[in-house]
């Protein structure tokens, strides 16, 4: 009844706060005065009650005392006169061989003024310390936090206020409870909304009459709240505990289970699908040069380590030259990536390798011997460990989905990128007319040729089109890897793996061997680690070419190659 | 075997096998005294050699470009590295009869894998039985598949990926990234002992003998022109009615033995045996040994493991960045412009101004583009 | 219908043989069939299946439907190509197809029927006085006994043409199976290949696929038209150069239809 009325009444002062701001600092009620005054008081016992006397009003302006109170700023000034009065002081001031502070008052931390209207400095000397003995500080701090919680509880930010709402129900103080079910009644964000039913719930459990408790337990089994998991087993177990809670809790804890093996699934699903997604931009690369071309490209790794380490050279530019930008300097990496790795394999194509068509085995040494020249190069540009590149804001972070699962940004983009990518391979090669050139030449050479395709042009842009996309993938690989001179290698015989299940020069083929690959990755990583996972890979895939030589989706019929 | 052939075996085996050790066993101050490390390192370059002759029976002969013969000879290196670490028995670092890093790892009893390595016998059989099985193992199930070229190529890459993230694995108890070392003696002598070193250095310049013998009895059998038979068209192999599978396969085993007798003679002189030796790197660097050298040659692979490997140590003492570029610029120039290889090109030279023996010039590994050299795993033949 | 035994005595009889590639089918229910000794040609329009029967009977594609029949009763579906070959099969490639970096002599030794051909075999492999002698007839008979020991590579096509039937003699197959021989040879060349061929015909069966009237008219007794991957006529050759179906079928043209 009291802590209604002091509600009321806080609630009151607050709606009167702000045409109160205007004027002079609003006077506290003398019940308030009453424990201000107490809490000075140098029994401990005294103190503590004037403490939680405090807090129950739910006035924000208690807040800063006892803030100060646990820091060891309240003194007690002697007024002339004789009164007391409690303040809270600010940083000491020297002067001379007197220690100075500013004052501020006990409620609201206002500045006290001196007769000249600015601030006034007292003596540190002639004031008492108001100690704050352990109890004190362990009553302070709940009621502290509870303070800020409700601040953050109408915070704009929704993981500010999800956060909060997270605390506090961990706190599982009964006397948290109409903020959070306050709260609850205004809440828009469903996810909130969750952490805000998860928190009473839990409070709930923990302090609630018998049959709250058990309406706690089945509210949070429902939830499917993983947080909860811990204190439902405790409760399922103890001996104490009466049936029908037991008898809720392990339901609760039961259905809490299932829905997490559920959503580990997704998750490792996801990642699945996230890490297919990049070994299918790599294997996309390496698939159209080695699938259309005939090409191997042992330097196909190294490609990616070009693009990687051109997004890590325009942040850096963005970092000295364009600062404000920042956040964009991924989109302006990403199309530079695919053209720094263009421009290489267009030179590497020209160069070298066009004198090698139709001896495989040849341009996996030449390209083999690229790629190491290449990885040293880039080690004694820019080192050999590892370099830093930072994720723009917009790529940090995920969306919650379902409970319990997050879906980080970054992988996200990936995963839209590679299928971007792939539909844009598919049009340009079956759509256009240039994709229509490049397909006669690698199936033909000679009589596409003859009908007046420039065969060497078309060869030299394939392979710079293969080579950009390596760099992309490089581009995209920074925000969920390392990056460092030997990126290349990590990946190279993973994509190669791909290419071969999938077949040569079949586009659906390398799809859906990358969401092979990758998914039994995963599948296999959680529980027999990762080498484990390589080694089965490999085995799979020497079985499953047993059955399948070709891969996937063999080219039928006969073609004649250059 | 030709008078001037054998005349010219006889001089190399006898300058490596007797005259080097020889000179190394001259009293310090001597001026022609061949230095321990001289030798030692030459002993190095010789297993190299016996590893490159194995892959030029498989590749330089039989067209099979294997990427992962670093498993083969890591197998063998850590089956002799085994035995060698058993044989440390109680006076390592822990005084404990388990190796030491064993004991670091807090590993109370030696695994049940380990226990055969301590019969010197086994451990002899096993550096040859251990690559040998898996090669047929991975050969059957590849070449019976019939796959081929580059898809082979690439798998066994993997396969060497896979080793050495195996090998790597504290939990595989082979010494994880540390591989096996501290060696102190092998069958009872001292390893820091020159004496030993000299032994074990004829013995493996013995070992390149025999295996040179080896190899060329093998390609100057009716087999061994099978074997680049199977290079030069497959198919037409296939319709004479032989199995390339199984050529390939017996091929593939020898040459795996091979690399498992080099790696036990390595551990040896060299003392130490990590998983840094049998990944992807290292497998391909030995196919540049070959290259280098002249593939189809087997004398070309001794050179080039010689040669390679004598520039390597130069270079990584005196110029260690720029060693990496030069391999990779290695690679690149053999392919474009030396194809046949040191010996290849030489031996080319020869027959065409006129000091040739008569004998059919040595198959150039580069002709010009095969249907069989195609990329795909499965090729149907050109047809009309 | 159920046939153990092939009728009549033939080398190789495909019953109702049909090949599938994904709907298209290459042979579609052949029957066909040729007598020991003797010298038959196939002939059709593009795309008739004379490639594809001859992968079949060589092993080189499974059929679908349908028996092989070789000699008296061995089924060749489900084998693989060696094993045919070992059977008695040979084939000669339309494009030459020989050991380029062995010398001639070599590639007639690879080829040389063996008791085994197997790994261990092949190792420890002598050839006898006789084998030496017929590899020397062969190379008479083929006329490149002059280049004997030179690298097969560096042979004319015409000569590498016959390096490769020389290889399919001796290998002692009883079925030869010759794809296009004169493709791509002077008159002169033609002429010798066709007498090389009705050589060989007088001690075993030869299947000849072409296309050179000129050529097929100078050396076959029967003559098969196929089209669409079944036969069409099969006759003497006036008799089925004068087929109204098989005109209409090579577009309408009269029997100087050239490919």
């Amino acid at each position: 009844m009291l802590i209604r009325l002091l509600l009321a009444l806080a609630l009151l002062s607050g709606l009167t706060t702000p045409a109160a701001a205007q004027g002079a600092a609003p006077s506290p009620a003398p019940e308030m005065v009453k424990a201000i005054n107490e809490v000075a008081s140098s029994d401990a016992t005294v103190q503590e009650a004037a403490a939680n006397a405090l807090g129950k009003t739910g006035d924000r302006k208690i807040l800063p005392l006892l803030e100060a109170l646990r820091e060891g700023s309240v003194f007690v000034r002697t007024l002339p006169g004789g009164k007391k009065e409690t303040v809270i002081v600010g940083d000491k001031v020297n002067e001379g061989d007197k220690t100075l502070v500013p004052i501020f008052t006990a409620y609201g931390r206002e500045p006290i003024l001196g007769p000249d209207g600015k601030p006034l400095l007292a003596d540190l000397a002639k004031m008492e310390e108001v100690s704050t003995g352990r109890s004190l500080r362990l009553v302070l701090r709940p009621l502290i936090d509870s303070f800020s919680g409700q601040s953050q509880l109408s915070d704009p930010d929704w993981t500010v206020r999800q956060a909060a709402a997270v605390k506090i129900g961990n706190t599982g103080d009964p006397g948290a409870l109409p903020t959070l079910t306050e709260a609850l009644a205004k809440e828009k964000d469903r996810w909130v909304r969750y952490a805000l039913e998860e928190a009473i719930a839990l409070i709930q459990l923990k302090a609630g009459s018998p049959a709250e408790r058990v309406i706690a337990a089945t509210r949070l089994g429902a939830l499917g709240s993983g947080d909860a998991l811990d204190r439902l087993r405790e409760v399922a177990g103890a001996a104490e505990t009466p049936a029908p809670l037991k008898e809720a809790a392990a339901a609760a804890v039961k259905r809490i289970e299932r829905w997490s093996l559920l959503t580990q699934g997704i998750q490792v699903g996801f990642q699945g699908v996230s890490l297919s997604s990049i070994l299918l931009l790599m294997a996309l690369g390496l698939a159209i040069i080695f699938g259309l071309m005939g090409v191997i490209n042992m330097a196909h790794g190294e490609l990616m380590a070009l693009g990687a380490y051109t997004t890590y050279v325009t942040q850096g530019w963005f970092q000295g030259h364009a600062p404000g930008a920042f956040e964009y300097y991924f989109l302006a990496a990403l199309p530079l990536s695919f053209l720094v790795a263009g421009a290489a394999g267009f030179v590497l194509e020209r160069g070298v390798i066009r004198f090698l068509y139709g001896r495989p085995l040849e341009t996996l040494l030449l390209t083999w011997g690229i790629s190491l020249m290449i990885q040293q190069g880039l080690r004694l540009w820019f080192g050999a460990a590892n370099v830093d590149v930072i994720s723009p804001k917009w790529l940090s972070g995920g969306v919650p989905v379902m409970v319990g699962i997050q879906l980080p940004y970054n992988r996200l983009f990936i995963i839209g990128l590679a299928t971007v990518a792939v539909c844009g391979m598919y049009l340009l090669l079956f759509k256009t007319d240039a994709g229509l050139r490049v397909r006669a030449v690698t199936q033909n050479r000679g009589m596409a040729a003859c009908l007046g395709v420039r065969s060497r042009r078309v060869d030299a842009l394939t392979f710079a089109l293969g080579a950009g996309l390596a760099g992309i993938a490089g581009c995209a690989l920074t925000q969920i890897g390392n990056v460092g001179p030997e990126l290349g290698q990590n990946y190279i015989v993973d994509s190669f793996m791909v290419v071969v299940t999938g077949g040569v020069g079949k586009l659906l083929g390398t799809i859906l061997a990358a969401l092979g690959i990758g998914g039994l990755n995963k599948i296999i990583e959680p529980s027999f680690g990762a080498v484990f996972g390589k080694v089965a890979i490999l085995v799979v895939v020497i079985l499953f070419i047993q059955r399948r030589p070709s891969g996937l989706f063999a080219a039928k019929g006969r073609y004649a190659d250059s | 075997m030709r008078t001037r052939e054998r005349w010219a075996f006889l001089a190399a085996a006898v300058l490596l096998v007797v005259v080097l050790p020889a000179l190394n066993a001259l009293p310090q101050g001597s001026p022609l005294r061949v230095s321990n490390f001289t030798l030692n390192l030459f002993g190095k370059f010789l297993t190299y050699a016996i590893l490159a002759l194995g892959i030029d029976l498989i590749w330089g002969y039989t067209g099979v470009l294997s990427l992962g013969h670093g498993v083969f000879f890591g197998l063998g290196a850590y089956a002799m590295g085994m035995h060698l670490m058993l044989e440390i028995g109680a006076k390592g670092v822990y005084q404990n009869v388990l190796p030491d890093f064993m004991v670091w790892n807090r590993v109370t009893e030696l695994p049940l894998f380990w226990k055969p390595f301590g019969s010197a016998l086994f451990t002899l059989l096993a550096v040859v039985v251990v690559p040998g099985i898996v090669a047929l193992v991975f050969g059957f199930l590849t070449f019976r598949s019939r796959i081929r070229g580059v898809y082979f190529s690439i798998i066994t890459q993997a396969l060497a990926l896979c080793a050495w993230l195996t090998f790597n694995r504290n939990a595989m108890n082979l010494g994880g990234t540390n591989g096996l070392s501290g060696f102190k003696t092998m069958f009872g002598f001292p390893l820091n002992e020159p004496g030993t070193q000299r032994g074990l250095y004829v013995a493996t310049a013995l070992c390149l003998c025999g295996a040179y013998l080896l190899c060329r009895w093998i390609v100057r059998t009716p087999a061994g022109k099978v074997l680049v038979a199977i290079r030069d068209s497959e198919t037409r192999v296939l319709f004479c009615g032989y199995s390339p599978a199984a050529f390939k396969l017996f091929v593939f085993t020898v040459s795996a033995c091979l690399a498992g007798v080099a790696g036990a003679l390595y551990v040896g002189q060299v003392g130490i045996i990590t998983p840094a030796r049998i990944g992807v790197l290292p497998s391909i660097e030995m196919i540049i040994w070959v290259a280098v050298g002249g593939r189809g040659t087997l004398i070309g692979p001794i050179v080039g493991a010689f040669g390679v490997n004598w520039l390597q140590s130069q270079l990584t003492t005196h110029y260690p960045d720029l060693w990496i570029l030069v391999l990779g610029g290695l690679f690149v120039s053999v392919v474009l412009f030396f194809p046949d290889g040191v010996v290849g090109t030489a031996q080319k030279l020869m027959a065409r101004f006129g000091t040739t023996t008569g004998k059919p010039a040595p198959a150039p590994p580069l002709a010009s583009p095969h249907p069989a050299a195609m990329p795909e795993g499965k090729r149907e033949e050109v047809a009309p | 219908m159920t046939v153990t035994a092939s009728p009549g005595g033939s080398i190789i009889y495909l019953e109702d043989v049909t090949v599938d590639y994904d709907g298209f089918k290459a042979l579609n229910g052949l029957n066909f069939f040729m007598d020991y000794k003797e010298l038959r040609v196939v002939i059709g329009p593009n795309g008739a299946g004379k490639t594809t029967l001859l992968d079949v009977i060589s092993g080189k594609v499974q059929p679908s439907v349908g028996r092989v029949i070789f000699g008296r009763s061995t089924d060749l579906v489900g084998r693989r190509e060696n094993e045919i070959a070992s059977l008695g099969v040979g084939r000669k490639f339309q494009t030459p197809s020989i050991f380029a970096n062995l010398t001639v002599r070599e590639n007639l030794e690879l080829a040389l029927a063996r008791a085994s051909k197997g790994v261990l075999a092949t190792l420890q492999a002598r050839f006898s006085g006789e084998q030496r002698e017929r590899i020397e007839a062969t190379l008479e008979t083929t006329g490149l006994a002059q280049h004997a020991d030179d690298r097969a590579g560096g042979l004319s096509h015409g000569e590498k043409q016959w390096l490769e039937i020389g290889m399919v003699m001796v290998q002692d197959s009883e079925l030869l199976l010759v794809d296009e021989p004169v493709a791509g040879m002077t008159d002169e060349e033609t002429e010798k290949t066709g007498r090389l061929l009705q050589g060989i015909a007088q001690e075993r069966a030869v299947l000849v696929i072409e296309h050179d009237m000129e050529f097929v008219r100078s050396i076959a007794r029967t003559v098969t038209v196929l089209h669409e991957g079944s036969v069409l006529c099969e006759g003497p050759v006036d008799q089925v150069q004068n087929d109204e179906r098989v005109m209409e079928v090579y577009l309408g043209r009269s029997g100087d239809a050239d490919a």
